[in-house]
C-alpha cells in the first residue's frame, strides 16, 4: 500500500504555476527523499498534503483514502521555516502544539517527559523558549513532531540549522522511527544524506515529478557502462581490448598502480574483465555508478 | 478538546499571567480617573497670576476699579501721560506687565474710545483678558449712558430679574428631567471606552498574529487548525481577557469608591453634598441633579448595550487588524494598512461634539447605522434615547457588518500568514481576497 498517491496535482498562484500535473507514490515504510532545486514547488507540495493548501486540481490519498480532516493526526510536520513562541515556557509551549495534534492532556504529559529525559531536556520544562539555544528549540520542535506517533512523517530541511551533533541525533531519530516502520518523506539539498538515508527518492523539478524510484533502481537505470581497472604496473601497458570496449583514460595513478577508464556496454562488465584480467595484474575493477548528485544535475540541466 | 478553544485558552492564560495585564489590571482604574480628575486639578491649581496693568484713560470711563478679573489696574494721571509715556513706563518697570490705553472720547461719546482701546502687555496676554476688559469697558459705558438719560444704575440692577428654565422630555412614564449635560457626559464616557478598548485589544490582536508569523510556528499551527480557526479562537481569547480586565476594573473602582464613601472622602447622600456647597464647593449641585438624571436612565440597559457595542466593534475591527497583522512581516510594516482602519473611529470620535448637540440628526442617525462608526456613535446617542427600530437596524447592521469583516479578515489571513518576505500591497490583499485556497 501507499502511504501517500498523489495525482495529478496542480496548483496556480497569482503569478506562477508552482505544481504542474504532479504525480507521486510514497510506498508505506519508505524512507522517501523528496529533492528538487529551489522554487521546484517542493514546499507547495508538502503544504498540500498538510492540508494548509488546497490544490486546484488532482488527488490525494493517504493510506489508501481521501485526504481529510483527521490528517493532522495522522500526519507529523518539521516546517523549514520553524519557530515557537518566544515567551512561552518550553513545557507549555510544547503541551499545546500536542494537544493541537489531538493528545489528551494526560498523554502528552506523559510522552513528554519521557522524550524529553531521553535528550536530557528535563531541566528545560520550565523556562522560557527564548532562553533556549537554537539547537535545543529545534530539538524541542522536533519531539512536538514525532509526539503523537504519526503514520506518516513529514520534514521540510530537518537538518538545516542543527550542528553536525544534533544532525546526527535527527539522523539516528529518523532511522529508529524507519526500522518501526513508520513512513518518513523528507526534503533536503543534502545529497550525502540521501544517498545515506533514503530507500526511495522523487526529483521535482517546474512542478512535475521528473525522476522517482528506489536508490538502486534509479542508479540502475542511469548505468552508463562506464567501468575502472586499476592494474599493478610502473607504466601504462599496450593493451588489447574487447570488441565494442574503448579506453576513456588510461594513465599512472599512484606509484606502481594504472588507472584505465573503459567505455563498454552496460551487459559487459565480466565481458571485460575476463579479458583484461589475463594481460595484467587487477588490483582493483569496478563499475561507475552515478551519484545521485550527479541524477539531479544532469535530470535538472537537461530538463 | 476543539482545537478552536485550544487556541482561545491559551491566549487567555499566558495574557493573564504576564507582568503587564497584572499591572495594567490594578493600575488601570488609577490611570482613567486621573485621565478625567488631572485636568480639574490642574487647571484649579494653576490659576494664572493677575497681570499688573497700568492704565492711561484719556475718556475718563474708568472709575478708577483696581481689579478686574485676571489683573490689577493702577492708574496713571491722564492729564500728564500720553500713550507713549505710559508704554516707556512699563518698559522701565519690571513688575509692570502692560499698559491699558483708552483714547480720548470725541464729542463727550465713549462708544469711539471704547472701540479703540489697546492692551500693550510684555507676553502674550492670557486667553479672555482682552474680553474681560471689553465687558469692564462696556460696562461703565452702560452705566455712563444711563446716567446721561438721568437714570439711576441702581435701579436698572434692580429692576434686573433672573429666570431658570428647567428642561423636561415628556414621554410615556410621564415627565421627567432631560439633563442634558449628564447624558452628554455618559454618552461621551461610552464612546471613549469603546474607542480605546477597541484600539487596545484588537491592536493586541494583530500583534499576536504578527508574533505568530514572524516567529514561523503559525505553519505548525496551521496544519491541525483552519486559519479562520486560529484567526477567530484568537479574538475570542484576547476578548475574553478583555472583558475579564473590565470587570476587575469595575469591581475595584466600586470598591475603592465605597471605601472612599465610608471615608467620607465622596459626598453620595444630599445632606453631605449640601455641606459642601455650603463650604462653597460649587459641583455638588451639578451632583445632585446629575444623579437625578441617573435614575431616570435604564442603567443596566445602557451596560448592556455598552456590552453590545464593544464586543460586535472589537469584534469587527480585531478581524480586521488580524488580517493587517497577516499581511505584514513586521509591525513597522503596518502604517500603511492602519490608515482606512484608524480613520473611521478618529473620524467618528471627531464628530462627537456635534452629534452630542444633535442626537437625532442626520449625522448621528447615520454614522449609528455604518457598522465602522456605530459602536461610537450608538454609544453618543443612547443616553437620549434611540428609537427601537433604529437601535434594531444599527444592531443587525452590526452583525452582519462583523460577519463580512470575520469573512473579508479570514481571506486576507489564510494567505497572508503564509507569505514571508514580500512587502504586501493593496493590490495582493485584492487578489488574496478573490484566490481560492
Amino acid at each position: 500500500m501507499n502511504a501517500l498517491r498523489a495525482k495529478g496535482i496542480h496548483k496556480r498562484y497569482a503569478t506562477h504555476h508552482a505544481l504542474r500535473g504532479l504525480d507521486m507514490e510514497v510506498p508505506q515504510g519508505s524512507l522517501f527523499g523528496l529533492l528538487g532545486p529551489n522554487g521546484a514547488g517542493k514546499t507547495t507540495l508538502i503544504r498540500i498534503i498538510n492540508r494548509i493548501l488546497e490544490a486546484d486540481e488532482g488527488s490525494l490519498e493517504l493510506f489508501g483514502s481521501p485526504l481529510g480532516p483527521d490528517a493532522a493526526q495522522r500526519i507529523g510536520y518539521l516546517p523549514e521555516e520553524r519557530g515557537l513562541y518566544k515567551s512561552m515556557k518550553v513545557g507549555e509551549q510544547a503541551m499545546y502544539l500536542a494537544r493541537l495534534r489531538g493528545l489528551s492532556s494526560a498523554d502528552a504529559k506523559q510522552r513528554l517527559h519521557s522524550w524529553f529525559e531521553r535528550w536530557e531536556l528535563q531541566s528545560w520544562w520550565d523556562k522560557k523558549v527564548s532562553d533556549l539555544s537554537k539547537g535545543m528549540a529545534q530539538k524541542v520542535q522536533f519531539i512536538t513532531t514525532v509526539l503523537h506517533e504519526p503514520e506518516l512523517l513529514i520534514f521540510d530541511e530537518p537538518f538545516s540549522g542543527f550542528d553536525p551533533i544534533n544532525a546526527q541525533l535527527i539522523r539516528d531519530e529518523m532511522l529508529r522511527l524507519h526500522r518501526e516502520g513508520r513512513t518518513i518523506v523528507f526534503s533536503t539539498h543534502r545529497m550525502e544524506s540521501v544517498e545515506e538515508l533514503c530507500s526511495h527518492i522523487a526529483l521535482v523539478h517546474q512542478g512535475r515529478n521528473v525522476l522517482h524510484g528506489t536508490l538502486q533502481d534509479l542508479k540502475d537505470q542511469h548505468r552508463s557502462g562506464q567501468f575502472i581497472l586499476r592494474y599493478r604496473s610502473e607504466q601504462p601497458l599496450e593493451l588489447h581490448l574487447p570488441e565494442g570496449v574503448s579506453a576513456s583514460e588510461h594513465r599512472i595513478e599512484t606509484d606502481g598502480i594504472i588507472h584505465l577508464g573503459l567505455r563498454a556496454g552496460v551487459q559487459d562488465a565480466s565481458r571485460v574483465l575476463s579479458a583484461l584480467a589475463s594481460q595484467v595484474q587487477p588490483y582493483q575493477f569496478e563499475e561507475v555508478v552515478p551519484s545521485i548528485e550527479d541524477l539531479f544535475i544532469k535530470t535538472v540541466t537537461q530538463a | 478538546m476543539k482545537p478552536f478553544l485550544l487556541v482561545a485558552q491559551r491566549e487567555i492564560t499566558t495574557r493573564i499571567r504576564k507582568r503587564s495585564f497584572l499591572v495594567m489590571t490594578l493600575l488601570g482604574p488609577i490611570l482613567f480617573g486621573a485621565l478625567i480628575i488631572a485636568p480639574a486639578l490642574l487647571s484649579s491649581s494653576s490659576e494664572p497670576e493677575d497681570l499688573n496693568l497700568l492704565v492711561v484713560d484719556h475718556s475718563y470711563i474708568l472709575p478708577g476699579t483696581p481689579k478686574a478679573e485676571g489683573a490689577n489696574l493702577a492708574y496713571l494721571n491722564p492729564a500728564e501721560v500720553s500713550e507713549e509715556q505710559g508704554l516707556k513706563l512699563v518698559r522701565d518697570q519690571e513688575e509692570v506687565d502692560g499698559l491699558l490705553y483708552i483714547p480720548e472720547s470725541i464729542n463727550g461719546d465713549a462708544e469711539f474710545s471704547i472701540q479703540n482701546a489697546k492692551l500693550y502687555t510684555k507676553e502674550t496676554a492670557p486667553l479672555g483678558l482682552a474680553s474681560e476688559l471689553e465687558g469692564l469697558l462696556e460696562r461703565f459705558a452702560y452705566e455712563g449712558k444711563l446716567r446721561h438719560f438721568g437714570v439711576d444704575p441702581a435701579i436698572v440692577t434692580q429692576a434686573k430679574s433672573s429666570a431658570s428654565v428647567k428642561s423636561l422630555e415628556l414621554s410615556d412614564q410621564g415627565s421627567q428631567a432631560s439633563g442634558t449635560e449628564v447624558k452628554t457626559a455618559i454618552g461621551f464616557l461610552g464612546g471613549i471606552l469603546v474607542y480605546m478598548f477597541t484600539f487596545l485589544y484588537a491592536a493586541q490582536i494583530m500583534r499576536g498574529v504578527i508574533e505568530e508569523k514572524t516567529s514561523r510556528i503559525v505553519e505548525v499551527l496551521v496544519t491541525s487548525v483552519k486559519p479562520a480557526q486560529l484567526m477567530l479562537g484568537k479574538i475570542l481569547g484576547i476578548a475574553t481577557v478583555g472583558l475579564l480586565q473590565f470587570g476587575i476594573w469595575i469591581v475595584l473602582t466600586l470598591a475603592v469608591a465605597s471605601a472612599a464613601g465610608a471615608a467620607g472622602l465622596l459626598a453620595t447622600d444630599p445632606s453631605q453634598m449640601e455641606a459642601m456647597s455650603a463650604a462653597g464647593m460649587p459641583q455638588s449641585g451639578m451632583m445632585q441633579s446629575a444623579l437625578e438624571v441617573l435614575d431616570t436612565i435604564n442603567v443596566p440597559g445602557l451596560i448592556g448595550m455598552f456590552l453590545f457595542y464593544f464586543l460586535s466593534g472589537y469584534l469587527l475591527y480585531g478581524a480586521l487588524f488580524a488580517a493587517v497583522g497577516a499581511a505584514v512581516d513586521s509591525e513597522t510594516d503596518t502604517q500603511q494598512f492602519m490608515l482606512p482602519l484608524t480613520l473611521p473611529l478618529v473620524l467618528t470620535f471627531v464628530m462627537a461634539t456635534s452629534m452630542m448637540e444633535n442626537p437625532n440628526g442626520t449625522l448621528a442617525v447615520v454614522l449609528s447605522m455604518i457598522p465602522l462608526s456605530a459602536p461610537i456613535a450608538m454609544m453618543i446617542r443612547i443616553p437620549f434615547g434611540v428609537p427601537w427600530y433604529e437601535l434594531l437596524a444599527s444592531m443587525s447592521f452590526m452583525v452582519l457588518g462583523f460577519l463580512g469583516t470575520v469573512w473579508l479578515a479570514g481571506r486576507i489571513y489564510r494567505v497572508g500568514i503564509l507569505s514571508y518576505g514580500k512587502k504586501t500591497t493593496y493590490a495582493d490583499l485584492w487578489k488574496w481576497i478573490r484566490m481560492k485556497h
